[in-house]
């Protein structure tokens, strides 16, 4: 097979590919790639009712990488003529000033990218629009004390090509839509604010139903507005599935990624095979799950998606490697190369990250817990990945009284540090499902997939605003 | 004409040929430079050019973007194109058009450095060693640094409408920061130092490390506050983060559409009379500087919040258009891929006359914030309602006392404002929350949540 496949052939000839990497290795290096890649979204919005925002966007461009000793040297253009290409790499061969390095001969590895069923871009734009008119039209009609609707659709396309001195030639085609909700309700002068998503590595298809996410958004915001002040204090915390996911994303997963473990800037270092959550805690990135928001056949690098398991019964087994992180450790990358575009360097991320599904029935978690919270969904986190420290915004909470679900409360916040809270996951539930997020890291931001289950942590820190 | 000229010009034309009945086109090149290094060795080295162009067109009230990499001729048409193909896809909005020529601009002196392009990559890659050296010998228990980073760049901008508005303007900016790592008591401890200026002669090494080094030791030891309310003090990083929140709330296009906690609110109290705001898209010492913003019209010095009553808020031509007010040139926007949209440029908070150590001992007792995680999560912007997470230290007597972790503090952004009881007199910028100048703040009482 002469191309890695159709699509992203026209990016990078075999040719070109061997020119450009021939010249980045002019002056020396031990490695060269190059990344081509061609980019276009549509992006609209709903507001007020009223369709805005449309902005529709085409770039391609290029990044050359040449690693020598420890130093990565990175050039990164706009456009993919070869003339470009070859600007690029002479850019980031220019501190070298070794002898002339040879790249292998070029062997084109074939990809599956993710079927799409509706090309997104096949799809008229008025049909968007009144997709987006649908969603506002669903959440206004969910009460009367819903004031606003705001909902936003994304298509994205990003077809790549890599290729690299050690003679790898291959490509993806990868298409993403993702509509997103927030609703506004009012009651005299409480204002309350609620929002769902739904995105995939899919195509027009997944949208079928999605005008029920602004039923949810609208949902959210009128319960918070019944809502009292969060409590304050360490408790025990059921957290929802789907995006309650980001909670091991953000207290576990940024600390396997290799580059912070190798810099002693994880609480994760050092800890690989040991116990650090209980045997009933089993996690898993996996870049293969069909359709998933995080979802690639291969890697910002061209190494094919795994699906890694990080935590096994309680015990460490894995780190997420790029290729540079893998080579250090004398591993295999475990194709968590990933970058926001050309303009970037890969660096490890995650893909779709989850803990598998135990064996608790989530109705039982919550009936065992005498007082404590129900964090159903998260409007985001942040962690240290060295110190552990983590902290979460809770857009959806309840109280848990005598093993029951009462009242919502609004304010929430989790806050606690990274191995006590994964120790403390005492329960894991049985139901099971994933949510798309993005995450940022570096400055680069990637399309990530997190779920779970119902997870029960016996205590962590809820910060509200009772006082 | 020069060359960015010509392009933009066609770009309009194109768009008009397109269909559109008034159009916009933005050009922007740029040059960036970034060394990361750790151990003392370099990491990364990049180097990166790059340009492109964003077509805003209007057809009968209905407003559409496209924006791309390709300024060859075709693929400028095509562009302009698929922004009249946007513009017809949305809705009619009777505000919506572009800026009309109002006085001219003036060419804004500051904004670049020649040192950007007058430092080699050794000399700049020497800095980034020097401020992880920096940090390492700051104190024998910072016992590494995750990574120390330099970032040069400088850009060329070109803006024109089919109404007669043009603007163009070159900056350069540059800035270093490190993580610094400590050893703790049974963990790691980090610290972030940074730097910010025109140029890398403007940057101080030494005192980014030192930084650094600084607030990742400070925080060896630390432990839970007791749940309470209390004086706060804000040290300028963490000020200027709900600086740029509050920013945000100034927006008028937030305001217009009842998403602001300062919505209705003009001639109010609003904060503590130590907090005065204005926003100075032509202070040159802050990033957002420029002679024009993002539309072409000129920047301004803009008081939003003096003698504790709200001034005014923050426009662009849509909302000032909407509002019955004039644009203030605050249309921001994040290079050739975004449209414009109202944001606030450089904020500035007034210097008081109190050192941070007064503050602190004005405070008596309570607790002294050096860093909030969590603010795109843990704030409501449409009610300013927050809860974020803290660390810092206790006060005790007038004095910093023990470091504090794992707390948050919780209060909603207006009533915040209101317990500013004195602003600190050393500002500094910070590239948190926007481009915001701030020095610390004394807040009279607030949520802390702790143990």
């Amino acid at each position: 097979m002469a191309s890695p496949s159709d699509s992203t052939a026209e990016l990078l000839t075999p040719d070109v590919a061997q020119r450009v990497l021939a010249r980045a290795l002019a002056s020396g290096g031990d490695f060269a790639e190059v990344f081509a890649e061609r980019r276009s979204g549509l992006t609209m919005a709903i507001d007020e009712s009223r369709i805005e925002s449309v902005q529709s966007g085409a770039e391609e461009g290029a990044g050359v990488r040449v690693l020598s000793g420890g130093t990565t040297y990175f050039a990164h253009v706009d456009g993919l003529d070869p003339g470009d290409l070859e600007r690029a790499a002479a850019e980031a061969a220019a501190a070298l000033s070794g002898g002339r390095a040879e790249p292998r001969e070029l062997r084109a590895v074939a990809t599956t990218p993710q079927p799409i069923e509706q090309r997104p871009e096949d799809v008229p734009a008025e049909r968007k629009a009144e997709l987006l008119r649908e969603l506002d039209e669903t959440g206004r009609g969910v009460a009367g004390e819903i004031e606003q609707l705001l909902a936003s659709y994304v298509e994205a396309r990003r077809r790549v090509a890599v290729a690299n001195s050690a003679g790898l030639l291959t490509g993806d085609d990868r298409t993403r839509v993702r509509v997103g909700a927030q609703a506004v309700a009012r009651r005299a002068d409480r204002v309350e604010t609620g929002a769902e998503t739904l995105g995939g590595h899919r195509g027009f298809e997944l949208l079928e139903d999605a005008a029920e996410i602004a039923e949810s958004a609208a949902g959210k915001a009128l319960k918070l507005l019944d809502a009292r002040p969060a409590p304050t204090g360490s408790m025990p915390v059921v957290v929802g599935g789907g995006f309650g996911g980001v909670l091991f994303h953000e207290m576990t997963g940024h600390g396997l990624e290799a580059d912070h473990v190798q810099k002693g800037a994880s609480v994760y270092a050092g800890k690989l095979g040991e116990r650090i959550a209980k045997p009933l805690l089993t996690a898993y990135d996996d870049g293969r799950l069909p359709g998933e928001w995080g979802t690639d056949a291969i890697d910002d690098e061209g190494t094919p998606t795994q699906k890694t398991m990080v935590i096994e019964e309680g015990r460490l087994t894995s780190y997420l490697y790029d290729r540079l992180r893998a080579e250090r450790d004398s591993v295999e990358s475990t194709g968590n190369g990933r970058r926001e575009s050309f303009r970037h360097l890969p660096i490890p991320r995650m893909t779709n990250t989850y803990i598998a599904p135990g064996d608790a029935e989530p109705e039982a978690m919550i009936a065992e817990v005498e007082k404590g919270f129900y964090a159903v969904s998260f409007a985001g986190g942040q962690v240290d990945p060295a110190t552990g420290d983590f902290v979460f915004g809770v857009s959806e909470g309840y109280l848990i009284e005598g093993g029951k679900v009462t009242a919502p409360c609004r304010g929430a916040t989790l806050i606690g540090n990274c191995l006590d809270a994964l120790a403390a996951i005492d329960a894991v539930g049985d139901d099971f499902w994933m949510k798309s997020g993005i995450c940022g890291k570096g400055g680069q931001s990637v399309p990530v997939g997190t779920g779970q289950g119902h997870v029960r942590i016996a205590a962590m820190t809820v910060g509200g605003t009772q006082t | 004409m020069n060359d960015e000229a010509a392009l933009v010009t066609r770009a309009i034309e194109d768009a008009i040929g397109a269909g559109a009945a008034d159009a916009e086109a933005y050009l922007s090149e740029e040059t960036t430079r970034e060394v990361r290094v750790h151990d003392g060795e370099v990491e990364s080295l990049t180097a990166a050019t790059g340009r492109g162009v964003g077509v805003r067109a209007w057809i009968d009230g209905r407003v559409g973007y496209a924006f791309g990499t390709d300024i060859s001729r075709e693929g400028v048409a095509a562009i302009a194109r698929r922004a009249a193909a946007s513009a017809r896809v949305a809705d009619e909005d009777e505000y919506a058009g572009p800026p009309q020529p109002g006085e001219p601009f003036h060419p804004l002196e500051g904004l670049s450095d020649p040192s950007v392009g007058e430092w080699s990559t050794e000399r700049v890659t020497e800095l980034a060693l020097a401020v992880e050296r920096e940090a390492l010998a700051a104190d024998s228990r910072v016992v590494g640094v995750e990574q120390a980073v330099y970032v040069d760049g400088a850009d060329r901008v070109a803006i024109a409408a089919s109404t007669g508005v043009s603007g163009e303007f070159e900056a350069s900016s540059c800035y270093a920061y490190l993580q610094a790592l400590a050893e703790g008591e049974g963990g790691r401890e980090t610290g972030l130092g940074f730097g910010l200026a025109r140029g890398p002669a403007g940057l101080d090494p030494a005192a980014i490390g030192r930084e650094g080094a600084e607030r990742a030791t400070a925080m060896i030891g630390a432990g839970k506050p007791a749940s309470r309310s209390c004086p706060v003090v804000l040290d300028p990083t963490v000020a200027a983060s709900f600086t740029g929140l509050l920013g945000g709330a100034l927006g008028a296009d937030a305001v217009q559409r009842g998403r602001s906690p300062l919505a209705d609110r003009v001639g109010e109290e609003v904060a503590g009379e130590a907090f005065v705001l204005h926003d100075d898209g032509l202070d040159t010492g802050g990033f957002a500087a420029s002679p024009v913003d993002g539309e072409g019209v000129p920047r301004r010095r803009t008081a939003l919040i003096e003698g504790g009553r709200l001034l005014g808020y923050l426009h662009d031509t849509y909302t000032a258009r909407r509002g019955s007010a004039e644009s203030t040139g605050n249309a921001g926007r994040r290079g050739y891929r975004s449209q414009p949209s109202v944001s606030a440029s450089n904020l500035i908070v007034a210097p008081g006359r109190l050192r941070l150590s007064e503050l602190i001992a004005e405070a008596g007792e309570g607790v002294f914030v050096t860093d909030v995680a969590g603010l795109h999560s843990g704030v409501n912007p449409v009610t300013g309602v927050f809860s974020v997470g803290a660390s810092g230290r206790a006060i005790r007597d007038g004095a910093p006392a023990e470091p504090l972790r794992e707390f948050t503090i919780a209060s909603d952004l207006v009533s915040m404002l209101r317990s500013v009881r004195a602003a600190g007199s050393e500002a500094r910028w910070v590239p948190f929350g926007g481009s915001v100048s701030t020095p610390g703040l004394l807040i009279g009482e607030m949520a802390v949540s702790g143990t």
